[in-house]
């Protein structure tokens, strides 16, 4: 469409491209992993790695998270590096060295749509890298929400090791969630 | 110009494949299982909204960002954020980063032996316009090159992250400058399937927005994934 939509009524879509190497003088900063304040009731770190199909980290992609709050509300994110209201709902985190990334969140709560539909708790996941030439979308949720999970729409189109992928693991300071890109355990991936 | 319609835009659709062998950093990074489609109503409507506090006044603007300007060619970068019926995306962030006119990123890791410019970063940030509209003014990046293959050279972009209302409208993209010769080379473009879809990542020199005596335009329009048309807020979430 960028050559400009001459007779056609419906504009097409803009490919992606990857993020490549170098984002990371323009995309993080120090409060982007920060959905809410560490006073926030129920703040937690959800914390994991990222490993390539070799099983070797990835030190240069961006997480990103969107997701509703502990009593499944989504709220506007007003501010993108500044601490804003106590909750953002949106978090960004470069991986470091170590294929290593950290959200500072709240475990939201479920989400009812529009339609009535009850989803169990969940936080939406994209990951953009170098050798990604469009992002990966995932979604984590929650190991000791055994009940809830039973019940999602989503999990219940998924076979029990695709399911398992899914699942963050509760540890001393929040949880614990991996993405393999590639591989006998690969994370499962959506697409919209 | 002929246009391809995403309907008609080929088996390979309009996004690049993960696996692109020719990109050799997609080899151990794409997913080896095609992602599962979300059904429409399981993919989620909500997004981050951000607000004008998230911009300061001189972003959209990256020859302003130091204290003298910037080495290079001067240009104007704009145009809409549109969704897939055609209506424009108010609101939404756009951000970009690029290297310098010289081809070298404010980045750590790159190595490439050209100058970096002390009074150019090299990212910007803006948020669209009511009628969808954004607007840079920045340096023409140059090309530079990469150890994908053998005196392998990327063509002149420009970065752009754009938001759209819903998280599932979240697209990266890069775009290019008209007549590059290095098009034909380069991996990255060319892992779009489809060559009339490539053209859409392809800016058009714009001789009405070229102001006089001072810089060049160049308009890119981005249509992301979607419809943004029915009414919808954000902030009002599903109870």
């Amino acid at each position: 469409m960028s050559t400009g939509a001459a007779g056609a009524t419906v504009p097409g879509r803009t490919p992606s491209q990857t993020i490549g190497p170098f984002f990371g003088f323009a995309l993080p900063s120090e409060t982007g992993p920060l959905v809410v304040d560490a006073s926030a009731p129920g703040a937690l770190w959800l914390r994991g790695q990222v490993l390539d199909g070799a099983g070797e980290p990835v030190p240069d992609g961006l997480v990103e998270t969107w997701q509703a709050d502990a009593s499944g509300r989504h709220a506007a994110s007003r501010r993108l590096d500044q601490d804003g209201p106590s909750f953002r709902g949106f978090g960004r985190c470069a991986t470091n060295a170590t294929g290593r990334y950290a959200i500072r969140t709240v475990k939201p709560g479920p989400v009812r749509r529009p339609d009535g539909m009850r989803q169990a708790p969940h936080i939406e996941v994209l990951f953009f890298a170098r050798g990604l030439l469009k992002q990966l979308l995932t979604r984590i949720y929650f190991a000791d929400e055994p009940a809830a999970n039973a019940g999602d729409p989503l999990l219940a189109m998924l076979d029990p090791q695709a399911r398992t992928t899914l699942m963050a693991t509760p540890n001393q300071d929040g949880y614990r969630f991996d993405i393999r890109l590639q591989g006998d355990h690969e994370t499962a991936f959506f697409d919209v | 110009m002929q246009e391809a319609t995403d309907a008609a835009a080929g088996a390979g659709g309009i996004d690049p494949p993960y696996l692109y062998p020719p990109y050799r950093s997609t080899l151990l990074r794409a997913p080896g299982r095609t992602p599962l489609v979300l059904p429409a109503a399981l993919a989620d409507l909500t997004g981050p909204v951000f607000g004008a506090e998230s911009i300061g006044p001189l972003d959209f603007d990256l020859t302003r960002q130091h204290r003298g300007e910037p080495l290079g060619e001067r240009i104007i970068v704009h145009g809409r954020v549109l969704d897939s019926t055609g209506r424009p995306v108010p609101g939404v962030l756009l951000e970009t980063w690029q290297a310098n006119a010289a081809g070298r990123y404010a980045h750590a890791e790159d190595n490439h032996p050209a100058p970096l410019d002390p009074n150019f970063t090299g990212a910007g940030r803006c948020l669209s316009g009511a009628d969808g509209s954004y607007r840079f003014v920045t340096i023409k990046p140059g090309a530079y090159p990469w150890a994908n293959h053998d005196n392998a050279w990327r063509p002149a972009h420009i970065h752009f992250s754009v938001f759209g209302r819903a998280f599932s409208q979240r697209l990266v993209t890069q775009m290019y400058f008209p007549g590059d010769p290095l098009f034909d080379h380069d991996p990255i473009f060319n892992s779009i399937p489809d060559p009339l879809v490539r053209q859409r990542l392809i800016s058009t020199f714009d001789p009405a927005t070229t102001e006089p005596e001072w810089a060049l335009a160049y308009r890119f329009d981005i249509v992301v994934n979607g419809s943004v048309g029915t009414p919808f807020e954000p902030e009002d979430s599903p109870k």
